[in-house]
């Protein structure tokens, strides 16, 4: 669906995309992260499962929401990518990691 | 970041920008606060490290944000990026989430510069994965470098539309067909404000080469197309269409659509600003005079969150409101204030000579604005349908609001944000009634996400 442009002018960092260890820009925000390696969807809704993806790209449509770093219902185009992020699809509301509390 | 500032300005896009450095080195502590991680806002994103490949796609209106954003950078006011705003009182209360710290801080002047979301425009299979908003994909590129690899359909109405298909022909994306949904009906209606628009014509001569070199490069356009749906299991796989009197369908992965853009008032609208229903523009914004003032005393407006008038506009009535902010500072007199506007008075005139013809040429009809296909979803996050809508209706429940207490749309994690206009529409069609007798949602604090944790976290001296 999506590619990104290679651009040299940027830091590569590791990250963990639903348990795949790649390398990414730096800074890019999570969502154009997450198409440009081919997911095609990001979340699935807590009503009726069905899958959904990033619509507006600007913050206000919540239709990107990611479990990042653990914590679930994070916007993915208003987050940035950082070294060893932990970047994960959401399932419904977003179940929580083994020994991990909602913060 | 301090408890109190007579100048808070909301909002990095071109108007905030202005504004910020409209009041700096006048004495006065200002600060502007935003959600993105660098100054630009949604037209000018990503401006200051774009890589200049990309740059050159973007175009030199694009790259008109540089200079607001040096001298922006340049200017002594404090900047606070990654800040989201999600409460906005009368009492001029400003409640703020920086670096996972939550704040209540005041001001003597607001200035809420919050700019424009795309118009959400709901149609059979606009909820499936692939299916997403022109802007969204220019953000993608501008922001990232993101761009279409498997080709693209195009559908809707507006400029965007244009603009972002001589980009991706720049990119060489394969644009697979581009649907414009403009009635023909339109022309004949805009034909009227042509005249004055052409006070304006760079912005026509724009539009009309971007035709040229898509028609020459075999882009092909299907003026007039209706009925637009997306299609697939869980995922889009086809977009159907009629065009002139027959039935298409193409497949693809990704449908970009736009159908222009409204302003994005939620602050205004939860700080308790009167709005108002703009037919031209078909869509609500706060009332405001030629200085910015809303119907609070103290908080101002700006840029496409005013109304929309696109970003040179913006820039205009950002110093314009930052003038009145230091004329109500007691920094300005009045008469320096006038004198001080006079330029961008002029020139904020003489750009939006063009916004009649293009609001008429442009209008969304209103079958499309209250579909009535009852199927479909329009509230994307309850996953309420149009049909859900008109029987609360017919049930007795004729306003937006009341329509939201009974079936939960509007309700969701983007508090309405994609569906307050279409549940408006479609009340209104439902209750026989014109949409600008019609009532949006009433906003409430928080505007924008906040946890326990942070809402936990504001101190005791800045709760009180």
């Amino acid at each position: 669906m999506f590619k990104q442009l290679p651009n040299d002018q940027l830091e590569m960092v590791d990250i963990l995309l639903n348990g795949e260890k790649i390398q990414v820009p730096l800074g890019t925000n999570v969502a154009a992260m997450t198409l440009s390696q081919g997911q095609r969807y990001t979340r699935t809704t807590s009503l009726s499962g069905s899958k959904r993806a990033p619509f507006c790209m600007m913050g206000v449509c919540y239709e990107c929401l990611m479990v990042i770093d653990g914590i679930a219902n994070q916007r993915s185009c208003v987050t940035y990518v950082k070294q060893g992020m932990q970047i994960e699809t959401q399932q419904g509301v977003g179940s929580l990691p083994e020994g991990a509390h909602h913060e | 970041m301090n408890d109190h500032y007579q100048l808070l300005i909301i909002g990095g896009g071109p108007a905030g920008l202005a504004a910020a450095t409209t009041a700096s080195g006048q004495g006065i502590s200002c600060a502007l606060l935003d959600e993105q991680p660098a100054p630009g806002g949604q037209i000018y994103r990503s401006i200051e490290s774009v890589p200049d490949t990309r740059a050159q796609t973007l175009g030199t209106e694009y790259l008109r944000g540089k200079t607001l954003a040096a001298a922006f950078r340049e200017s002594d006011v404090e900047y606070y990026p990654e800040t989201r705003v999600w409460s906005l009182n009368n009492g001029r209360e400003i409640g703020i989430t920086h670096k996972s710290q939550s704040k209540i801080i005041t001001a003597d002047q607001i200035l809420v510069a919050s700019g424009a979301i795309e118009r959400p425009m709901p149609f059979s299979g606009w909820t499936l994965p692939g299916v997403m908003q022109a802007g969204a994909g220019q953000i993608l590129f501008k922001a990232a470098g993101v761009i279409p690899s498997d080709g693209v359909v195009l559908a809707g109405s507006g400029p965007l539309l244009l603009l972002l298909a001589w980009q991706y022909l720049q990119l060489g994306v394969d644009i697979k067909v581009i649907l414009d949904v403009t009635p023909l009906s339109n022309h004949l209606f805009a034909l009227p404000k042509l005249p004055r628009a052409l006070l304006a014509h760079h912005y026509l001569t724009k539009g009309l080469v971007y035709q040229r070199d898509l028609s020459r490069a075999g882009v092909k356009t299907k003026i007039g197309a209706s009925n637009l749906q997306a299609a697939g299991d869980d995922l889009l796989k086809s977009v159907n269409y009629r065009h002139l009197g027959r039935e298409h369908t193409i497949e693809t992965d990704l449908l970009l659509t736009h159908f222009g853009v409204i302003p994005h008032i939620w602050l205004t609208q939860s700080a308790g600003c009167k709005h108002q229903w703009d037919n031209s523009q078909q869509c609500w914004r706060p009332r405001h005079d030629e200085w910015g003032n809303t119907s609070i005393e103290g908080i101002l407006v700006a840029g496409d969150g005013a109304g929309i008038n696109g970003a040179r506009s913006a820039e205009h009535a950002g110093r314009i409101a930052g003038l009145q902010a230091l004329f109500e500072l007691g920094i300005l007199t009045e008469s320096e204030r006038n004198k001080q506007a006079k330029n961008d008075q002029k020139w904020m005139k003489a750009d939006r000579h063009i916004r009649p013809f293009l609001e008429a040429y442009f209008a969304i009809p209103q079958s499309m604005l209250a579909t009535t296909d009852n199927e479909t979803i329009i509230c994307r996050c309850e996953e309420i349908t149009a049909g859900q809508i008109r029987e609360a209706v017919e049930t007795g429940h004729g306003g937006s609001n009341d329509v939201k207490y009974i079936t939960r749309c509007g309700m969701g994690a983007c508090q309405g944000r994609q569906c307050a206009n279409s549940v408006a529409h479609i009340v209104a069609d439902a209750g026989g009634e014109a949409v600008s007798e019609s009532s949006h949602y009433r906003g409430r604090p928080p505007v924008a996400p906040l946890t326990l944790k942070q809402l936990a976290s504001l101190t005791k001296e800045n709760r009180q």
